[in-house]
């Protein structure tokens, strides 16, 4: 068995395109994946126009407002291109020099202003985006909502956080400046223990009545003003996200990207070599040769899987050796990689197996392979809830029976702790091993026929 | 037709039968080859001879018959070169004397080159080798397992005269030296010149066994009108009169 081994491995030498392939191929994946999760997102080039006037102070009742912060902080979301005018920034977008543009017009701080009057009014801001292109008008729109979301939340924060302390002062009484004049205010809890106090003066009953009566609401009000400042804190975020989780545990983004990058490369190295690897031995007529008596039809199948596993192990390692230059992979854990990286290998070989030995073809092999592989693993990736439930019980079952899914969640068992259990994906693997190395077996029944 | 004694023969075939499917392939073969003798197995297309020889090489079974094979091993060579074109003349050899178990790899390989007399392109991919140079290697794998009698399924199919020339002079060397070999093929005239018996083979039957000269006795037998024609029209003549 050994020297077919080694015979194969001759074979893959004397084929360099695909002895480069699968060299190639791996840390292509590897730095499509390291640079896609190692960089974050560019920023989109978007015109800006501040046409409000410069220095204009914006206030909230005393207050002082930094309306959506300094352009600093704006600009940590977009990459900003300062325009001078409306034609400017509308001449930007159309060119494509920026994705879109920008516009705080001159009413902005005065309408926002507005907000702690009598008469208030929405203050607005404009956009303009080219539409030739859906998908930059989405990218744009989605960072300037952002945005905005995050200034109307911070103006509605300043504005309660100021009306909460109006609110304090007259409760509790305190110093406001008025025209530059500091005002005393007594405030209801000063008032009530005041009145409280003369009421055993008073003896006239009418006059005791009333006083009564005046404790007794600014008794109320005091009370009832303590509730005043978590409703406006509520009125500022009006929906809290409280996170629960109830199951599962999800490793990080990265080992998932990781893991995922890993078993595609995995798969395609094991089911297209091992595949093609079989139908080369009828190919080339050598498997009725080799079959009569030199080596029987189980020990060539072992010998493929074998063929399989160690070169998903080579291929793999280069592939996780090549994320190492972006990622910081847990290399204390190897042994768990490898014992994921050869469970999966020994799945997917099987599986090879069997579709080169429906096959006579090298070609055919091949080709049936990608078209097998491809969409199982597609499917494998759909999250539940995404898709319809009886939908999803149908994707549950065919991918149940590739190994694709039990190969993802034994390597991102084996790269983070966190990971899904191990146990159950390599007693899923071990199952589909055997259960397409018999199909392999039987398929090489019909291989040899005259 | 002719019966043979089977005292030391060195392969012996009784009452040959298989069916694919419902359809009779062949229908009671019975013959015998003695060491050293080139028997040459004819007939029509689909007539069985891939089958005779694919049952006598172990690789399909029959349905019923036995094959014996008193003094040792068979050795099988593919009508297709069965051969891996990216290893090397040398590698090939190589492969398949481990494979065989030979103790000393390296001689027998030289053996084999020296025999196939292709030392010179030891070194060569047997993908840039002509057809006629491959099947040469194809036989020398078939050597390999020292066989007392050498099975070739149609061997000069897809060569040029000169090949064919060269690959039966290869062969009856190997005959000289002892090594039973049963060959088929569609070429009558090749069949008449090299092989030493015929066994003519129609529709799974076994119509004739015996020499080139008693066929031609057969055929002024029974189709007169073809017996001073070439040996393919007074083969085609015999069949025609055979019911083929």
């Amino acid at each position: 068995m050994r020297w077919l081994l080694l015979k194969d491995l001759q074979i893959l030498r004397r084929s360099p395109l695909q002895a480069a392939l699968l060299v190639i191929y791996p840390v292509l994946i590897a730095l499509l994946v390291g640079f896609a999760i190692s960089r974050s997102p560019s920023k989109p080039r978007v015109a800006f126009l501040n046409e409000v006037p410069q220095n204009t102070p914006f206030k909230i009742g005393s207050q002082h407002v930094d309306i959506i912060g300094t352009r600093n902080t704006l600009c940590e979301r977009i990459e900003c291109v300062r325009v001078h005018s409306r034609q400017q920034a509308i001449d930007e977008v159309k060119s494509g020099d920026v994705l879109g543009a920008l516009i705080l017009p001159s009413d902005l701080v005065s309408k926002l202003e507005s907000l702690s009057g009598l008469n208030p009014e929405q203050a607005t801001v404009q956009v303009i985006v080219n539409q030739e292109d859906p998908i930059k008008e989405r990218l744009v729109d989605d960072r300037i909502t952002s945005l905005l979301t995050q200034a109307n939340l911070k103006i509605a924060r300043e504005v309660a956080r100021i009306s909460t302390r109006y609110l304090h002062l007259i409760q509790r009484g305190g110093t406001l400046s008025l025209l530059g004049q500091p005002i005393q205010v007594l405030g209801l809890t000063s008032s009530d223990r005041i009145l409280r106090a003369l009421r055993p003066a008073i003896t006239s009953s009418p006059e005791l009545a009333a006083l009564d009566k005046v404790i007794r609401f600014a008794s109320l009000a005091n009370q009832n003003l303590d509730l005043a400042s978590p409703l406006l804190s509520s009125v500022a975020e009006p929906i809290k996200v409280d996170k629960q989780v109830i199951s599962g545990a999800t490793p990080p983004l990265d080992v998932f990207a990781v893991a995922v990058s890993a078993t595609v490369t995995l798969m395609f190295v094991t089911v297209l070599l091992v595949a093609g690897s079989l139908a080369l031995e009828r190919e080339e007529n050598a498997f009725s040769r080799l079959t009569r008596g030199l080596i029987s039809r189980s020990g060539l199948l072992v010998e493929k899987v074998g063929l399989g596993m160690l070169l998903a192990l080579v291929v793999t390692m280069l592939m996780l050796a090549g994320l190492e230059i972006f990622l910081s992979l847990h290399w204390e854990r190897i042994g768990l990689w490898l014992v994921a990286i050869l469970a999966g290998g020994a799945g997917f070989a099987a599986a090879g197996a069997a579709l080169g030995a429906a096959t006579r073809e090298v070609r055919a092999a091949s080709l049936l392979a990608f078209m097998v592989s491809l969409p199982i693993a597609f499917l494998s990736l759909v999250p539940s809830g995404s898709v319809s439930p009886t939908l999803f019980d149908v994707i549950k079952v065919i991918t149940g029976l590739f190994p694709f899914k039990p190969a993802l969640h034994a390597m991102e068992s084996a790269l983070d702790e966190t990971g899904p259990s191990m146990g159950t994906a390599l007693l899923h693997l071990a199952v589909l091993t055997v259960a397409y190395g018999g199909l392999a077996r039987f398929a090489l029944r019909r291989f040899s026929s005259v | 037709m002719s019966g043979r004694a089977g005292a030391g023969a060195a392969l012996e075939a009784r009452g040959i039968v298989k069916r694919y499917g419902r359809q009779p392939a062949l229908r009671g073969v019975d013959f015998e080859a003695d060491p050293g003798e080139l028997l040459a197995v004819i007939g029509p297309n689909g007539a069985g001879k891939t089958t005779l020889l694919s049952i006598l090489a172990g690789i399909v079974k029959a349905d019923e018959g036995e094959v014996h094979l008193p003094r040792g091993e068979v050795g099988w060579v593919p009508q297709q070169a069965a051969l891996y074109r990216r290893l090397t003349v040398e590698e090939n050899l190589r492969l398949f004397a481990r494979l065989e178990g030979h103790d000393d790899v390296e001689a027998s390989v030289e053996q084999m080159l020296d025999q196939s007399d292709l030392a010179d392109r030891r070194h060569d991919q047997v993908a840039r080798l002509s057809g006629g140079n491959q099947q040469r290697i194809n036989i020398a794998i078939g050597l390999l397992a020292q066989p007392v009698v050498l099975l070739l399924d149609e061997p000069s199919a897809g060569l040029d005269p000169r090949q064919r020339a060269r690959l039966w002079e290869f062969v009856a060397a190997l005959a000289a030296g002892g090594t039973t070999v049963i060959f088929s093929t569609h070429n009558i005239q090749e069949a008449e010149r090299y092989g030493q018996r015929l066994l003519v083979i129609a529709d799974g039957e076994r119509l004739f066994d015996g020499g080139a000269a008693q066929l031609r006795e057969a055929v002024q037998r029974e189709a007169p009108e073809a017996a001073d024609a070439d040996f393919e029209t007074a083969f085609v003549a015999y069949l025609h009169h055979r019911g083929h």
